[in-house]
Order: structure tokens, then sequence, then C-alpha cells
């Protein structure tokens, strides 16, 4: 085994791109749920956005273009979702799988011209003084600017939910959608725009899968990143700050478990492949094993239909 | 629905499709069922052109159906069963992992014939059919062997299945038949087609200092970003150049047409026979994209050496003298691997470091 093989610096700038999908889609998740709604169809959202976001990229040769595209794309998705579940009241369980489901048709049908082409790069950043710094430099600041909207969302995230009147509200919806209805909050209007921004969320993870990550269209290509983010967000208990250290942990331990192999490890592969599921819940898990607040944490709405009349 | 009625109509079902097939008797149904999409651009890519090789040489006198993205596994079975309940009159399934799964359905539609691609298991409506994708392993472990300046070639495998290791064993002899400092670093990543995974295995390889990469999975992500890395991949299954046009080496290519028209024939004159089917570049079921510009002429010329050796069967890609991994003697000198521990091979030669999951 050659340990030495690995490159700390390179190792942690691959694992910020490698966790940047699973991040973008769960930070989206986090806020939805915030809401109180459970949507299982990030899947479907995300492959959805890889699929607008690159074709859009290819048709205008703008990356940026394509991001954009694959946001409002899944944004339009999850209306879907936020139309069943909001206005007919229909299961948000077996609405939010038929998403994905529906997700991963109608990208694949999207996809049909796009295989096997190749979109325009996206360019990494190249911010005076910072990305010229030696270590820090490779390591943190020589990323896409996606890299670092993803690390501002979840800040935006956390100082909205915390601070602002918006996340107050947003929480409270969340928590007791009758007590916020009889404060005179519109439930169904605030729970569909946070459906939206979900969505829009899910969308750039999937766009940054098959622009920056891959990058190419290839059917099914999230292959399950989507079920992963939804396990981040509950694993990390609903905390922003948590749920980022859930997706660069699961995604690290993702890169290193391929460069362990690479080195040559002697640990079955089979403990490897496992590793990051195993260790990214054990961590999330004790973080969160103080029940009582624990139990806080979920908001106490979580997947309950909302009808005015009640 | 009560059981009786139940029971008339699939008896007026099972009627209505024999009288269907008594109208139809000149047009041969053919079904296949892939395990990843068809726009993989590599190995279920390559099967459905096959296919429709297949539909163009019979024309039509044939109607040729497929399924994509079939788990291995309960779902192939459920898969299978519908498309033997259509009136297919055979049915090709094309990934190791349907097995089972085909000789389960193959024994409750005895009239239906069926052929598994790289699997051993076979019964009298069962026939398997694979390539020698290890002739093709060889050529490319000879080039990369010559092209690497490292000395660090990397291995993307799937699963460890006989198919993949003879893959392993035949690249390493190869390459270090040609180049006796080469050092192999091999990463599983338990998937067939999952272009995320792909890509960050050939990024941690290619980190770690690998300036060739081979890959056993299906889709073009490892070709990507070796073309945005610099560094030369081979294509696999399929002629992956648009993934990777600086890259690309060679692919190893599989030709499955001749094969496909050849069996659906056998079905409508009815000929058909099972048995087992293991053709290599002699048969013309491995073939090579064009080589790279890039590669020097010297290499160019002893990987066609190599081939054409390979194709007049005057050499074997498994011939001693070859030790095991844990140095015990596997092949004495010349003495050629049979078939049969081919096609079940489960060790490494020596020389590979690591283990092969279990």
């Amino acid at each position: 085994m050659d340990l030495s093989a690995i490159n700390p610096l390179v190792l942690i700038a691959s694992l910020m791109v490698s966790a940047t999908p699973i991040l973008l889609a769960a930070i989206g998740e986090l806020v939805v749920e915030k809401s109180g709604v459970l949507n299982l169809g990030v899947e479907g959202m995300m492959i959805v956005g890889a699929i607008c976001g690159f074709a859009t990229a290819v048709e205008t040769g703008s990356p940026l273009l394509g991001f954009i595209a694959a946001a409002a794309g899944s944004a339009l998705l999850s209306l879907i979702f936020a139309v069943l579940t909001q206005f007919l009241l229909a299961n948000q369980v077996a609405t939010g799988l038929a998403l994905t489901l529906f997700g991963l048709g109608f990208s694949a049908m999207l996809g049909q011209g796009y295989v096997g082409l190749k979109p325009p790069s996206t360019p990494t950043l190249h911010i005076p003084v910072l990305s010229d710094l030696p270590v820090v430099g490779t390591m943190l600041f020589s990323h896409d600017l996606m890299v670092y909207v993803s690390l501002a969302l979840v800040a935006a995230v956390w100082a909205t939910l915390k601070y602002t009147r918006v996340g107050l509200i947003l929480r409270a919806v969340g928590e007791n959608h009758d007590a916020a209805h009889a404060l005179g909050y519109k439930v169904i209007r605030i729970r569909i725009l946070a459906i939206m921004f979900g969505g829009a969320c899910a969308g750039l993870g999937g766009a940054y899968l098959s622009l920056v990550r891959v990058p190419q269209w290839t059917e099914g290509m999230t292959a399950g990143a989507g079920w992963i983010a939804l396990a981040i967000v509950v694993f990390g208990s609903w905390k922003p700050w948590r749920v980022l250290l859930g997706a660069y942990l699961f995604g690290g331990i993702s890169v290193l478990q391929l460069n362990l192999q690479a080195a040559g490890l002697k640990v079955p592969v089979q403990y490897l492949s496992m590793s990051p599921y195993l260790i990214t819940i054990l961590v999330l898990v004790i973080m969160s094993a103080n029940r009582s607040r624990a139990a806080l944490s979920a908001p106490a709405s979580l997947g309950r239909s909302f009808h005015a009349s009640h | 629905m009560k059981r009786r009625t139940f029971l008339a109509g699939t008896a007026a079902t099972a009627g209505l499709a024999a009288s269907g097939a008594a109208f139809a008797a000149d047009v041969t149904k053919a079904a296949y069922i892939y395990v990843g999409p068809v726009g993989d651009m590599g190995y279920n890519y390559q099967h459905d052109l096959g296919r429709k090789e297949m539909e163009k040489a019979l024309g039509a006198k044939v109607k040729a159906s497929i399924v994509e993205n079939v788990p291995e596994g309960a779902d192939a079975e459920r898969v299978l069963t519908q498309l033997a309940l259509s009136g297919n009159n055979i049915i090709f399934a094309t990934s190791f992992g349907y097995m089972d799964a085909v000789l389960n359905v193959a024994k409750k539609f005895p009239k239906v014939k069926f052929e598994h691609a790289t699997g051993y298991k076979r019964a009298d409506n069962v026939a398997t059919y694979s390539a020698r994708f290890y002739e093709g392993r060889a050529v490319i472990g000879t080039i990369a062997g010559r092209m690497t300046k490292t000395n660090k070639i990397g291995y993307i495998a799937s699963f460890p299945i006989p198919e993949v290791i003879q893959g392993i064993n035949a690249a390493y002899i190869h390459a270090k038949k040609v180049n006796p400092k080469v050092e192999f670093k091999i990463v599983w990543v338990s998937t067939w087609a999952d272009p995320a995974k792909e890509a960050d295995a050939a990024n941690a390889l290619i980190e770690q200092g690998v300036d060739v990469i081979m890959q056993h999975t299906d889709t073009t992500a490892a070709m990507t970003v070796a073309e945005k890395k610099g560094v030369f991949a081979f294509g696999q299954s399929s002629n992956m150049a648009a993934a990777g046009p600086k890259a690309q080496l060679t692919a190893i290519v599989d030709e499955w047409g001749p094969y496909y028209t050849d069996r659906v024939k056998a079905v409508m004159d009815g000929t058909w026979k099972s048995m087992d089917t293991w053709g290599g570049i002699a048969a013309g079921m491995v073939t090579f994209a064009p080589f790279n510009k890039d590669m020097p002429e010297a290499v160019a010329k002893e990987a066609n050496d190599l081939i054409a050796t390979i194709k007049s069967g005057a050499y074997k890609p498994f011939t001693g003298p070859l030790n095991k991994q844990d140095g015990s003697v596997w092949l004495k000198d010349g003495e050629v691997a049979d078939d049969g521990v081919i096609a079940g091979l489960n060790f490494y030669v020596q020389g590979i470091v690591g283990d092969i999951p279990k």
C-alpha cells in the first residue's frame, strides 16, 4: 500500500466537487421540509435538472444559462408536485415517489438527442490573491462558481431560517400550519414557494453533475444521489450546517474510498464501498443523539396536508 | 375479478394469441433486454446496434423489441415473463446477472428460445453467447504498457465476475510483457453504469499518477475525465472517440450483429439449438476502434501484429509460463489455458496487487 500517493490537497478539492450535487439538492429539500412538506421527488427533479441544464448549455454554449435553465426546469417540475399535494391534497409520499419515476422517464425522453455530446466547459474561477495562495489556493479557491454558490446557499438558508422574519414564518408553517393559518399566513402559498425553491436547488445539483462533475449526459446518471440528499437532510436533523457536513462527509468518503482502493489499501472492497453510507449516517446520528432535542428539530407538520377548512 | 372469469379471460387471451401467431407465422418476434440505457454509448449501445443490424439483414420477416434499464434480479424475471407471454419467439438477455432469471423463465416457456449473454448456464431452450473480450484486453494491455510514462495503469472494474477478471489478467500479462515496470491500480466501483462514480474513480486514479485508464464499466464518463485531464484511455465495448478524441488510444468494440442475425434466422428456419458461442477476434465479435493518431507507429504495428496472431490462432492470450497471484504455477511453459478454466477464472495472475472482492 502506498498512502503517500494520495495527495490530501487534491483529495479535498475533489471531495468538494463530488459533494456539490448532493449538497445543492439537500439544502433545497431542507427548506421544503422546514415548511412541512416531504418531497421524495428529489431524484426525479435532479435528473430533469441534469438534462435541462445539459441541453441548454449545449444549445446556447453557455454553462451559466444551462444552470439557470436547470433551476427553472426543475422548479417547474416541482410545481406539479405542489399542485397535486397542496391543492388536490394528494399524499405527499406517493406523489413524491411518482415525481421521481416521472422525472427519470421524462429526462430520458428529453435526453434522446443529447447522448454522446459534450457540453461547453464550465470555467474555474480565478480569484485574485486567494487562488494563488499556496496549499489553500489549490484546495479551496480553484473551483467553479457553483461550488461557491452551494456554500453561499447553505449560509443564506441558515441565516434566513435563523434570523429573518421570512425564516420564522417558514418555520411556523412547518411546525404548526393551523396556527400559522390562524395568524393570517398563506400556508399554501408559502409551501408552494418552498417546494419550488427545493426544485430549483435539486435542478442545480443535477446540472452540476451533467455539466461539471462528469460532464456528459447519460440516462439515469444521478444514480441515487437524490435519495442520499434526502437521507442527509434527515440525519442532519434539518440543520443547514449539518447538511453541509453530511454532504461533504459523504462526498469525501466516496472519493477517499476510491483513492484508498487505487492506493491498494488492504481492506476488502465491500467495506470501502459501504463506508460512505455507514460513516455519514453514524456521524450524523451521533451528533443528533440527544433525543429530546432531535425530536424538536423535525418540523411538526412534516408530511401533513393542510386544508383551510380544518 | 373472480377466479373463474379470470381463467376464462386468460384462456380467451391465450386463444387469441394462438390465432394471432397462426396468422403471423411468417413474422418472427425477437426481444432484447438491456441492463442499462441504449444511450450509454458503450456495452448496451453496442448490443442495440447488433439488434438493428439483425433487423436490417432479415427485413420484414422479423419484429424486434427492446426493454432498457432492466435491473438484474427479480425485475428481470418479471420483464422476461412479460416478453415471453407477449409472443416473442426468441429473447436475448444481454447481461451476466440475468442468468438465473433466464433459466427460471425458460423453464416455464419451453417453446420460447432464450439467449443469455456472458453466462454459463444452459438448458434445452437456453443458449449462451459471449465474446472473448480478453483477447481485446491483451491488445490494449500491450498498447498501455508501451504508452504509459508513469508506469501506472488504472483499471476501473465493475463486478468480480470471470469476464472482468479475464480482462484484468489479460491486460496485465501483456502490459507487463512489453514493460516490466508496469503497475496496475484497480478500483472496483460495483456498478455497470454510474457516470458520477466512474468519473470519480478515474479522477482518483489520475490523482495517483495513472496516465492510462482502462475500464470495464459501460458509460463514457471515464473517457470524458481522461480527455479533460490529458491522459490516455481505452473505450469499452464501443468506439468512445466522441467523448475523448485525444484520449482514446483505441476501443474494444463488440460486434453482435452477425451473431444476432444467425440466431434469429435459425429460429425462422427451425434449426435453432441450445449451444455455447464464444467468439473472439477471429470470429469478428471483438474488433477495435481506429488507433489514436498520437500512437507511435511501432506501437500500432506491435498491436496489429498481436491482433493478427490471435486472429490466426497462432497465439492465445493465456499461454504459460504463468503463475497465479500467490506464486503457484497456473500454466507451465507453452501450456495454454483451457476454455473451462478461463470461463470460470477467479484469481489474479502473479504481480497484480490487491484482492478480488468475494
